[in-house]
């Protein structure tokens, strides 16, 4: 049974929702957590470079020889990596700071060579633009909850804005690399409890 | 003297997997079995140590002299893909017994971030030329280091009763947290090794 338009673009917020049903892209999910902010900035910059590599795969998929084909989807990729780096660093600079050397290595984000491989090029430009935009968006949202979910008990905050009462002592734990193991393996756990198709 | 503290900070203090979050997939992906994991382990050395050794010249010979560094992700990446395509086909004709125990981990490689993320960080860190190979072995002993501790225990994981919603990756982060808890205590090493440097 073929999937709507609308079900492929939804099916990346649960159905395989990365990092917790599509356990890829770990490294910036656990480095670029401990704010908000930039969480919700590498959420974005990820969902960029997804959407139009998916795009441009799908309409490539028959010029590209099977052989030569992960080379060309990594320099498509990459062709869109460099784009986001360079935009960034010249309208948003404070965030393409701080999220530094993760920004290149969204060009070896398993989640984008993934759906590459696994869906863009087996399938139509549109259902693939769906599915790109919705993995990416999904991705997104689990970005924002997990750095969201660190800075507020790391720092007392979410967004930079105070939200915990004013005696509150941070865990400085959750804003380091431990923190991020534990606290991503805990949402794993939970997310688990619930079944796949609601 | 200067060299031991770089050891000691890519190897334990600053653990490319534990500390920095670079090449999380395969140490997720590869960690069940203790061999597997060590197979890896080598492979991660050998190319990283040789991509940084490539990508280190390409930067200051190629990208630099033509004035084209903004185009180092596209350009790192495309020689680390050549690299282990090159160092595969090699394997397999010249050393068969290596590539037998390397040969499957090296498609994976391209995709590991460890890889890349090591080949930018010593261009954005200044390193010298003896400072960046240097860096990127050592950065590969501790990626295989930490890479088999984590197998090890994961082994183990098969035969004790774990709740079925923490099964597989799960327990396998919070395990990661716990191990990477165990190596910011060596925080205090770097400090220490820099004091004795200065006196």
């Amino acid at each position: 049974m073929k999937k709507s338009l609308l079900q492929e673009f939804f099916k990346g917020f649960w159905e395989i929702l990365p990092p917790f049903r599509l356990v890829l892209g770990l490294c910036p999910i656990l480095a670029v957590t401990t704010l908000a902010e930039n969480g919700l900035g590498m959420g974005i910059a990820t969902t960029f470079v997804l959407f139009f590599s998916n795009i441009l795969i799908a309409l490539l998929k028959n010029v590209i020889p099977k052989k030569v084909r992960i080379a060309a989807f990594i320099i498509i990729i990459a062709t869109f990596v460099v784009i986001v780096e360079l935009v960034m660093k010249a309208y948003f600079f404070p965030i393409s700071q701080k999220l530094g050397l993760f920004i290149p290595l969204i060009v070896v984000n398993c989640i984008i060579l993934g759906r590459a491989e696994a869906f863009a090029s087996k399938n139509t430009v549109l259902r693939s633009a769906a599915d790109g935009l919705g993995v990416g968006l999904g991705f997104t949202m689990s970005l924002v909850l997990i750095s969201s979910l660190r800075e507020l008990l790391g720092a007392g905050s979410v967004f930079g804005i105070e939200v915990m009462w004013s005696g509150f002592e941070p865990f400085g734990f959750m804003v380091q690399a431990p923190g991020a193991f534990v606290c991503l393996g805990m949402i794993l756990a939970l997310i688990n409890l619930v079944p796949k198709k609601i | 003297m200067e060299y031991l503290v770089l050891a000691v900070n890519a190897i334990l203090v600053k653990n490319i997997l534990l500390a920095q979050y670079l090449g999380n997939c395969p140490f997720m992906g590869v960690s069940k079995k203790t061999d597997t994991a060590a197979g890896m382990g080598m492979a991660v050395i050998f190319v990283m140590t040789f991509a940084t050794f490539i990508t280190w010249f390409v930067h200051y010979y190629f990208l630099v002299a033509f004035n084209i560094e903004y185009l180092q992700t596209i350009v790192f990446i495309l020689v680390i893909a050549a690299l282990v395509q090159l160092i595969e086909m090699f394997l397999k004709k010249s050393v068969p017994a290596l590539y037998r125990s390397l040969g499957i981990f090296l498609p994976l490689i391209t995709t590991n971030c460890a890889i890349l993320g090591v080949a930018v960080l010593v261009i954005t860190k200044d390193f010298s030329f003896l400072q960046s190979i240097l860096y990127a072995f050592f950065s590969g002993i501790g990626f295989a280091l930490a890479l088999v501790i984590f197998a090890g225990i994961r082994e183990r994981f098969e035969i004790s009763h774990i709740p079925a919603a923490f099964k597989e990756m799960s327990i396998a982060l919070i395990t990661a947290g716990i191990i990477a808890m165990a190596f910011y205590g060596f925080k205090g090493l770097d400090t220490s090794l820099k004091s004795i440097l200065i006196k």
